[in-house]
């Protein structure tokens, strides 16, 4: 599968050849788990396991709490209290599965950054990227969908306010909210919709999960200098890489395990810190929370929605421009959606010949701005959208577009990178002698 | 459920509201409870207090309709013995029964009962339901550090009232301190020495306010201690785990990165 020379998958024996003849199961195997994985990725190459096991969690607990869960108003906010009361090891598989989708987008985040700033989504990976973008995708459906099944209050109306974006759109945004909704507002049927796609949508991640390795599979991953695997013969190609298995499976399990860690601590001592109390309250309709927010894996995204209120410029214009169909409210629901859309398109906007930001000397700091406005929009997000945030966030969303639109496209023109070692295996020389050669810079981020 | 409801423009007003800045925060009182921190522990006695004090002054008004009456026995909570547990639901909670159609004594089975007539909320998730302590700046370090503050906020309300009182619209409003806007419809549940404590404990009101707290705190998360134990043991493990990880992936590294030092680059 993979451009890189490697040894294939030899059937020893006679059931082995049989099956092999039959069926290369056990070959498919062999060559994911063997693939030459270049030696030098550094700490930050671990989250995707991380991201594999959660998706292996969310699944295992969501369906034992399935089990134990009634999709229907007038029972659900019990039925989760049934859970945690009366069903045995209840409530550890319903903070499990909570604090579990915590962890998936905080993996997540670090995931994508750590491909913006290595400049792994440039070619050859843009496939990767997009299938990656389709995931984060699916997993921010699906856990908006999972926070409204417990029917507490915020379920109820961040339900509500996230399917009334879908009536900004002009004209047909009505229609389609209802269509959404299955009624006019948020209700039994919509509850019950959402239960069913929740279910269905980790399935769906977990096949976009297999494309998005095979996609880097067949590319070859990237690594910290972006510089590719020689792959003229075998034995060249060995210099620069080790196989996945067992050298990557172990030092990523032991990255796992110091996270699980964490996770457990969370889980055991304080499962509610990441959630909202006005979920301990039964839906209702008729009394709205005086703070809706967001769970915190939104609230960058959420920062941009309500960042461009129509007394900004642009919001203006584009009213105008636009004859009053795009109204600050449309406008807020395009650029939430044009934040993820830009990320997506960033092999394309970005023009740099340079792969990893680590031999770009300006890319770096805008870089590090961009990680850092991530954080300042989450925070705002969670405040209330009056000055002085308003006007953070929409400095902060401003930045967001800047950084890919404009940013990423004139560093390629105008940066002069650094110099780059001429191998992977070069770089890993001087990463183990810790001595750092005339060619590698060494990043004190890394 | 009402249906029926301009819920869309309710919606376009919360967002446009943005979740505008929540009414302004009472004052809540850092209360110490035996259950904080990573090792804390329910206190029984003081659950059993509590209990009295739900019993004989909140459950008038306040339902706890998740609640079985049998977990009262719960050795992680306030552990009362078979025959007192049962006891307890036959003397003191009256459930109706849709089979009977009709009111009766309850068993150790059913739930509390949930009350609707005073129009007070259900306190059964009531300390998990509201957070006593916020930010500093949205940072929710606050939190981090004392807790969510949900049976601190419980206990401020019991202890937070001034005295005072107005009327608005017919209904009855009194000060507190630590409701958010200043002023509950909750008469002043607590005067001291609502109960008669077994075990000696002087019944002032904020000892009530403390211990109808640390019940309510249980209620709402009975299995805190079993979870606590849970967390330890996978940390426990997974602390060994790792550490072992950590080893073998040295050892498996050592030859190649001892390889890498001593050939020099091609
Ligand atoms: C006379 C009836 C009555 C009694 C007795 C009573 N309450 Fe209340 N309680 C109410 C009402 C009514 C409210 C709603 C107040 C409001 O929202 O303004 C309320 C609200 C509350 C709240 C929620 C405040 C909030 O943040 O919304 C708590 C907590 C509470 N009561 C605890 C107690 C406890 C503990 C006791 C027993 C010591 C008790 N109450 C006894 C009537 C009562």
């Amino acid at each position: 599968m993979s451009g890189i020379p490697h040894d294939h998958y030899e059937p020893k024996g006679g059931f082995e050849k049989w099956l092999h003849r039959r069926l290369n199961v056990v070959g498919l195997l062999y060559d994911t788990l063997m693939i030459p994985t270049p030696k030098n990725l550094n700490w930050w190459w671990i989250w995707g396991i991380v991201l594999a096991f959660c998706l292996v969690l969310q699944i295992v607990t969501g369906i034992v709490l399935a089990m134990h869960y009634t999709p229907h108003v007038d029972m659900a906010f019990a039925s989760i209290e049934h859970i945690m009361r009366n069903v045995n090891g209840g409530y550890m598989l319903r903070y499990l599965h909570m604090n579990g989708a915590s962890l998936f987008f905080f993996a997540v985040y670090i995931h994508i950054f750590r491909g913006l700033y290595y400049g792994s989504y440039k070619a050859p990976r843009e496939v990767t990227w997009i299938i990656g973008m389709l995931i984060y995708l699916c997993m921010m459906g699906t856990a908006f969908m999972g926070y409204v099944l417990p029917w507490g209050q915020m379920s109820f109306w961040g339900a509500t306010v996230i399917t009334g974006l879908f009536g900004a759109i002009p004209f047909v945004g009505e229609s389609i909210q209802t269509w959404l909704l299955g009624g006019p507002a948020v209700d039994n049927a919509t509850l019950n919709r959402f239960f069913s796609l929740h279910y269905l949508l980790p399935f769906v991640i977990a096949g976009l999960v297999i494309v998005h390795v095979w996609a880097f599979h067949t590319t070859g991953n990237n690594n910290p200098t972006g510089i590719e695997v020689r792959r003229t013969s075998k034995a060249e190609a060995e210099k620069d890489t080790l196989p996945f298995w067992p050298y990557f499976v172990i030092k990523d399990l032991f990255a796992l395990a110091l996270i699980l860690v964490v996770f457990f601590a969370i889980v055991g001592f304080m499962p509610n810190y990441l959630g909202h109390p006005d979920n301990y309250i039964e839906a209702n309709p008729l009394v709205t929370p005086s703070h809706i927010v967001p769970e915190w894996y939104f609230l960058p995204f959420y920062a941009i929605l309500r960042a461009f209120t129509s007394d900004v410029w642009v919001v203006m214009f584009a009213n105008w421009i636009t004859g009053g169909i795009v109204d600050a409210k449309f406008f807020g629901v395009l650029a939430m959606f044009g934040a993820i859309i830009v990320m997506a398109l960033a092999p394309w906007l970005d023009t740099s010949s340079v792969r990893s930001g680590r031999y770009r000397p300006m890319f770096k700091w805008w870089f590090w701005l961009l990680a850092i406005d991530f954080v300042v929009l989450m925070w705002c997000g969670a405040q209330p959208a009056e000055p002085p945030y308003s006007t953070i966030s929409l400095i902060g969303s401003a930045y967001w577009f800047a950084y890919f639109l404009i940013i990423l496209p004139l560093l390629g023109v105008i940066e002069k990178p650094q110099a780059q070692p001429a191998t992977i295996e070069e770089d890993f020389k001087a990463h183990a002698s810790h001595t750092g050669g005339t060619h590698t810079v060494v990043d004190p981020a890394e | 459920m009402i249906r029926k409801l301009t819920l869309s423009a309710a919606a376009a007003l919360a967002l446009a509201a943005g979740g505008a800045s929540a009414a302004e925060e009472g004052h809540v009182e850092d209360f110490s409870f035996s259950f904080e921190g990573p090792f804390g522990t329910y206190d029984q006695l003081q659950l059993q207090r509590g209990l009295k004090v739900y019993t004989m002054v909140c459950s008038s008004c306040h339902g706890l309709r998740y609640v079985p009456i049998r977990t009262l026995g719960s050795e992680s909570g306030p552990g009362l013995p078979e025959d007192q547990v049962r006891a307890y639901a036959d003397q003191y909670v009256e459930v109706y029964d849709p089979e009977l159609e009709e009111w009766r004594a309850a068993k150790p089975t059913d739930n509390f009962p949930a009350v609707e007539s005073a129009g007070a909320p259900d306190l059964s998730l009531m300390a998990k339901g509201r957070a006593g302590f916020h930010g500093p700046y949205g940072l929710g370090l606050n939190q981090l550090f004392k807790g969510m503050g949900g049976p601190e906020y419980i206990a401020s309300i019991l202890t937070g009232y001034t005295g005072e009182e107005q009327q608005q619209a017919g209904t009855i409003l009194y000060e507190n301190t630590a409701f958010p806007g200043g002023w509950i419809s909750m008469a002043p549940p607590l005067y001291g020495d609502d109960v008669d404590y077994e075990d000696g404990t002087e019944a002032t009101i904020e000892q009530e306010a403390k211990d109808v707290a640390a019940f309510l705190m249980w209620a709402a998360e009975p299995k805190m201690m079993e979870r606590r134990h849970a967390g330890f043991a996978g940390v426990i493990f997974l602390i060994v785990l790792t550490s072992l990880l950590y080893l073998t992936n040295k050892s498996l590294w050592a030859p190649i990165k001892k390889k890498a030092k001593e050939t020099p680059a091609e």
